[in-house]
């Protein structure tokens, strides 16, 4: 097993189904010549060319819509928006046509298309470049929405997502790309749409994916030293929701706290505390605590935005306040 | 356009398409088609003559008023009025409706709804044929309304630097629904804003069918040849409402009667005899046979069952 | 002119009545004879009717007063007059600190006498308790186990029970369960836990002035015994025969019988129809039996006034009704006054034999057991045959062992040849 950066995990998951797939081909501001935003693509244009490194017009239609094209007549395109904020600029593709043209065809038109967007906030860019709209975009049936915590989950999802047939929007972290993790070697795939215990414990679980794995594992850590041993499931998809694990865990704890970096009201906790108290009514001994940001727009100030944004000791709370 | 059968070819699908519309008006109102539906009528040689020129290679993609389209790429009357009833063997098994008819073995990919939403689609295609390396071209219809949208200038802007190919065709039938070109556009030529795009451009007039065809043609050749967009505007007119239930306060009759003068059909109808391709009794027998076809097509689509239940949950994911 | 009520004296002994409830309210019209309030006594809940008609004018204590015998409880008068100034102002009683009179709720369990809140196996009857704040995880738990969250303590936030609290209490050994026999039930837990906490129950205000009572009974009566077992075939029969023309809700029972047969008896021995006061042995000049009735909370003895007088179908729907009143909380004074000598009856149980304590101050009383069909010796040879046992209590102040055991053939005499019982 390898240890590699979240960076280099989706790196590799791009370079390797290249290297397997001619129809895959990347479309996105600064992708080519800039090697990428976050330095996703370094390196790519140099080995792949402009044909499958395709710098666009800052245009964020032209990008979906384009894909969207590209994927319908037979190509696999990953299309990536510099920041999922942007992701806006385009709405209409990404939750109007990419999920609905298979089904409004009669199963005529196939999209296998990735969008590849950045999330979330903490490094001061202010509130419209931070934030955390993924319950937006996992609201759409017909599309896919996948965001891993982990470099092994990061490579093997992406994978999976360039080979599957459907729309994917691939959910990163601005702060997480020097996450580093185990890697197996060689050729995998993670399914989309199947949640994992990422730590075992048994006194309450935690639901959570993307940093809020991050945080959580930290917050793990430092309950066990005062022996609460807290069990971590982790989405990494977010449609289709994965409950299975979850209900597993809840029925063993009855306790749970559910957290993420969006905001909370209409949040993906909400869709997760739901389902939790429909399929497992019985079995809870408290009500479900949601961590989540702050809800405000997330502000320039760094303490502030820290304040804002949640953090490893909001959810040490949270687990406690869940225990009483 | 030169052989008399493609001629004739031509003849019965414009009259088709106008029966058809026709027809599909009075089910609609009779309240067997739901939701919106935009009909043809007077833009029928529009539609006919351009993809008449296309290579079966070319992709066709479109608007909502899309019924005329899909006869001409060659779906059956049965199977587009059959979707307009929402049967199972509609185009789109009953899961599109009037806007979203499609048949990828015609090359014949939709019907859209949002205005303008399919351009950077369409350059979409484009961006995948040339990723492929082949010389298809996509025909990108539009209307005067869409090209006041961010997506038509996204869309140009890209075929235009990337070189793709692209022909951005604008049925121009002077309204964006109730609003009028001078009221909604900077320009009023809609081929102007090729010019800012540095886009080659060109204008025709779209009640002539040979007209039209002569025009795509030349449009067609050019962007293949380049591998370049061109940008084709095609003046017409739209003889019902945007869709139905469009009260029409915002053109007076006389304007429509004005423009039926220069009905389509009968231009190409007198063309014809003119020419002596044909007889009136010939022309005649084919109006009779493209009515027919239509009455066929309303019993198939009226005899055929109703998706059932589970279809609601298929398709909504390819894997 | 207004008129004012005072508590009235239910008893001979009562010395002060607890105001249970207001049935009529300031403004409301009211008659002379209707109920104007409830009242508890150490005896029973009884109705008190007004003695006046007009309107209630003032109500001048408050419900769940304690208020002694004679003192002014409401104003009735005519609509528009003044609640006259010679009412005195609201009396200081003592409100009850136990304000539920056992007797006024619904009987819950007849054959239970113990006021245990019931463990119902529906949740909503658990839950109804004050709607115990619980976790859907130890509302399940209680279900299953069948365990009443009203007694178990919630260390949850605001007092919810959880999970954790179930457990402990189960583990404890805290007696959290239904007290009715049940059948067995599959529990869905693979442990089946036993509780072994004390369960604290409050007694009812019947309970403590029975308990008063017997208390005195026991202490200050010296009582002997006399057992004598009946030969009932006979009666069994004309039991039959009797009810045979008599409407389902007017059949008589065995105890009717006996009742009858008892008070034909006393007016035989009329020194165990009597009363000591002081040197000197009153022999009533009236039979009334008592007949123990099992009421929520206790137990409580109705009187069938010249018990001896009446016929068998008087008596039957004497006590039938009384008893009924009785258990609903409803009795009225007269139906628990006056007793000159009591029965008891379990035979209803299976009993062989068993002895009461004479009610002071009369001077016994009949525990009545049994009737069962048993093989029995008749001119030497062994058959079956209905035999039911019956013991006398007797106070020895007043009487003494001859006079009871002849008394107990009297009555043998009337019960074995219950046509007697009808001339």
């Amino acid at each position: 097993m390898a240890k590699i950066t979240i960076r280099e995990a989706i790196s590799q998951a791009l370079m390797e189904e290249m290297d397997r797939d001619p129809k895959v081909f990347i479309m996105g501001e600064e992708v080519g010549v800039w090697g990428g935003t976050y330095a996703v693509t370094k390196g790519f244009y140099d080995k792949y060319g402009a044909a499958r490194v395709k710098d666009t017009p800052i245009a964020e239609n032209a990008i979906i819509g384009g894909a969207i094209g590209a994927a319908m007549v037979g190509q696999r395109p990953v299309a990536e928006l510099m920041t999922i904020n942007f992701g806006f600029s385009a709405m209409d593709y990404i939750v109007n046509q990419a999920p609905k043209l298979h089904y409004m065809f009669g199963g005529q038109f196939k999209v296998p298309m990735v969008i590849r967007a950045v999330g979330g906030g903490g490094r001061q860019l202010g509130a419209t470049h931070s934030q955390t709209p993924d319950a937006i975009f996992a609201h759409f049936p017909g599309l896919k929405v996948v965001s891993p915590g982990t470099p092994e989950d990061a490579k093997g999802l992406l994978k999976s997502a360039i080979r599957s047939d459907d729309p994917v929007l691939f959910l990163e972290h601005a702060t997480m790309y020097q996450v580093r993790g185990e890697v197996p070697e060689g050729e995998y795939t993670i399914p989309i749409g199947k949640s994992k215990v990422q730590r075992a414990g048994k006194d309450v679980t935690i639901v959570t994916y993307c940093k809020g794995l991050e945080l959580s594992m930290k917050a793990a850590e430092e309950l066990s030293k005062e022996g609460i041993e807290v069990e971590v499931v982790d989405l990494r998809t977010l449609r289709p929701l994965d409950m299975e694990p979850i209900i597993e865990s809840f029925k063993k704890t009855n306790r749970a706290v559910v957290v993420e970096e969006g905001w909370k009201s209409y949040g993906v906790g909400s869709e997760v505390v739901s389902r939790i108290y429909e399929q497992a009514f019985d079995y809870v001994d408290a009500p479900i605590i949601r961590v989540a940001q702050k809800e405000v727009p997330l502000p320039y100030n760094r303490t502030l935005e820290q304040a804002a944004l949640p953090q490893v000791a909001d959810i040490t709370a949270a687990v406690k306040e869940v225990l009483k | 356009m030169n052989k008399k059968e493609q001629q004739l070819d031509l003849y019965y699908q414009m009259v088709l398409i106008r029966r058809l519309e026709e027809r599909g008006a009075e089910l609609y109102q009779a309240g067997k088609i739901g939701g919106f539906m935009h009909l043809y009528i007077g833009q029928e040689a529009v539609s006919t003559g351009l993809i008449a020129a296309r290579e079966p290679r070319d992709r066709v993609i479109t608007a909502y008023r899309d019924h005329g389209v899909a006869l001409n790429c060659g779906m059956s009357a049965n199977e587009v009025m059959a979707e307009l009833l929402g049967k199972a063997t509609g185009v789109s098994k009953g899961m599109g409706g009037s806007m979203h008819m499609a048949d990828t073995s015609k090359n014949m990919w939709g019907g859209h709804a949002i205005v303008g939403g399919h351009l950077p689609i369409a350059a979409g295609f484009a961006i995948g044929d040339q990723y492929a390396g082949n010389d298809n071209v996509t025909i990108c219809m539009f209307g005067d309304g869409a090209t006041n949208i961010g997506y038509f200038h996204e869309a140009l802007n890209i075929s235009k630097t990337w070189g793709l190919r692209v022909l951005w065709v604008c049925e121009n039938n002077q309204y964006g629904m109730g609003t009028t070109v001078e009221r909604a556009s900077a320009v009023t030529e809609i081929r102007q804003k090729a010019e800012g795009y540095g886009m080659k451009n060109g204008q025709v007039d779209g009640m002539d069918v040979t007209k039209v065809y002569e025009a795509a043609k030349e449009a067609l050749d050019f962007v293949r040849k380049n591998s370049q967009p061109y940008l084709l505007e095609v003046d017409t007119y739209r003889f019902r409402g945007h869709s139905m239930g469009d009260p029409e306060r915002y053109r007076k009759a006389e304007e429509v009667k004005k423009w039926q003068e220069n009905d389509p059909i009968g231009i190409f109808n007198k063309q014809l005899i003119e020419k002596k391709v044909a007889s009136a009794k010939a022309l005649d027998e084919i109006e009779a046979r493209a009515e027919e076809d239509v009455v066929k097509a309303v019993e198939f689509a009226e005899a055929s069952p109703e998706p059932a239940m589970e279809e609601l949950y298929s398709d909504i994911y390819a894997d | 002119m207004a008129e004012t009520i005072s508590m009235p004296k239910l008893g001979f002994d009562m010395a002060e009545g607890l105001l249970v409830r207001w049935v009529k309210q300031v403004g409301e019209a009211i008659n002379k004879g209707d109920v104007l309030a409830e009242i508890e006594t150490d005896k029973a809940t009884v109705e008190v009717e007004s003695s006046a008609s007009g309107v209630v004018l003032q109500l001048i204590v408050d419900q769940g007063t304690m208020v002694p015998v004679n003192a002014p409880i409401a104003i009735v008068g005519q609509a528009g007059e003044k609640a006259d100034s010679a009412a005195p102002s609201k009396v200081e009683g003592q409100k009850s600190a136990d304000e539920k009179p056992a007797a006024q709720s619904a009987p819950i369990a007849d054959s239970a006498p113990q006021a245990v809140a019931p463990a119902d196996s529906s949740l909503s009857a658990v839950e109804g308790s004050g709607s115990v704040k619980a976790s859907p995880l130890a509302k399940k738990i209680a279900r299953d186990q069948k365990v009443d969250l009203s007694n178990i303590k919630g260390t949850g936030p605001g007092g919810r029970i959880v999970r954790k609290d179930i457990e402990t209490a189960l583990a404890s050994g805290q007696p959290t369960t239904d007290n009715r026999p049940q059948t067995i039930v599959n529990r869905p837990s693979s442990t089946v836990i036993i509780s072994h906490d004390d369960k604290v129950v409050a007694t009812t205000k019947l309970r403590q002035a029975i308990g008063r009572r017997l208390v005195e009974s026991k202490t200050t009566i010296p009582h002997f015994y006399v057992t004598h077992e009946y030969k009932m075939d006979m009666l069994m029969d004309m039991r039959k025969q009797v009810n045979a023309y008599l409407p389902d809700n007017e059949k008589v029972s065995v105890n009717d019988f006996i009742l009858k047969g008892v008070a034909l008896s006393l007016r035989q021995f009329p020194n165990l129809n009597a009363t000591l006061k002081g040197t000197e042995i009153v022999q009533f000049g009236h039979v009334n039996v008592g007949v123990a009735v099992t009421v929520p909370g206790g137990l409580m003895t109705v009187v069938v006034k010249d018990t001896d007088q009446k016929t068998l179908r008087q008596i039957s729907g004497e006590v039938k009704t009384m008893a009924a009143r009785a258990r609903e909380g409803k009795v009225k004074p007269e139906d628990v006054d006056g007793s000159t000598f009591s029965t008891s009856n379990l035979g209803m149980y299976d009993v062989e034999e068993f002895i009461a304590i004479v009610n002071p101050p009369e001077a016994g009383i009949l525990a009545i057991s049994s009737a069962r069909e048993i093989p029995v010796v008749e001119n030497g040879q062994i058959k079956a045959g209905w035999r039911m046992k019956a013991t006398i209590s007797v106070d020895h102040r007043i009487s003494d062992g001859a006079e009871a055991a002849q008394f107990m053939q009297a009555l043998a005499a009337f019960l074995e040849n219950p046509v007697r019982m009808l001339v």
